[in-house]
């Protein structure tokens, strides 16, 4: 299913700027340098919200959602 | 509707409009800054910044189409053409490049993920010319430009706006990784002897 999106950082245009972190704490921390660690597995339904939030206020553009492969 | 209502909206929007479009440029400032406090996370300063930025369009719009319908002043459509009025030439034709520049940042601010980080940044710059020149049109013009509040109102915006720039000027870089970046960019040039 489409619906299994993962969130996805490009490490070239990421500041570390951990707004990201602020609004998705449940898929993403930030390393000792303020940078994102993203956990790499589908977003749960109701984070999903969040996710987008993050998603479209990403100061550098950095953040996006990807499908992820269907586990058939 | 009378036009002395319409006239009383005309001014209050503006006055509204200026402590606004303060408060958006400090919280603009503030998220650059990567400003955050107990009770004040870093996501704040953007999402309220755009949130207040989108008010003050509506506040802005209140203000020019009461004043452009006001029978009284008879302004017209001229009054949206910078330097087009006949009324305070100048001091209506900097709040009509205001005007215009906010929409131009607003609008690219909407179609961010469109257009690329690059280009939205630096028309975003346009912000620091976008409010001295709101900030010139309130002074130069205005029925209440001399009384006392609006005077007052004035000090503040200049003053809470000023504060937050020197801040920013006078900040260490936010980036983390900005003697590196430096660094790196230093031996990249030295390698291919530039």
């Amino acid at each position: 299913m489409s619906d299994r999106v993962a969130l996805v950082v490009d490490r070239i245009k990421c500041d570390g700027h951990g707004v990201c972190a602020d609004l998705v704490p449940e898929m993403i921390e930030l390393d000792d340098w303020g940078y994102p660690i993203i956990r790499s597995d589908a977003i749960p339904p109701s984070v999903l919200p969040h996710a987008r939030r993050a998603v479209s206020g990403c100061p550098t553009l950095a953040l996006r959602l990807q499908a992820l492969a269907s586990r058939r | 509707m009378s036009s002395q209502l319409l006239w009383y909206t005309t001014r209050g929007a503006g006055a509204v409009s200026l402590v606004l479009l303060s408060a958006v440029v400090i919280l603009g400032l503030l998220a650059r800054l990567r400003f955050e406090s107990r009770g004040w996370p870093r996501f704040l300063s953007a999402a309220v910044h755009g949130d207040l930025a989108l008010m003050t369009l509506v506040f802005l719009v209140l203000h020019i189409v009461t004043a452009v319908v006001d029978p009284f002043t008879h302004l017209g459509l001229a009054a949206l053409v910078p330097f087009g009025s006949y009324y305070r030439t100048l001091w209506l034709g900097l709040g009509a490049i205001a005007f215009e520049l906010l929409i131009a940042i607003v609008a690219t601010s909407l179609l961010r993920r469109h257009i690329g980080a690059r280009v939205w940044r630096a028309i975003h710059w346009l912000a620091y010319a976008t409010w001295p020149v709101a900030v010139l049109h309130g002074i130069g013009t205005g029925t209440d430009n001399t009384a006392l509040w609006m005077v007052v109102i004035d000090i503040v915006c200049v003053a809470a706006v000023g504060g937050a720039l020197l801040w920013r000027m006078i900040a260490a870089p936010a980036d983390p990784l900005a003697d590196e970046r430096r660094v790196a960019a230093e031996r990249a040039s030295f390698g291919t002897g530039r």
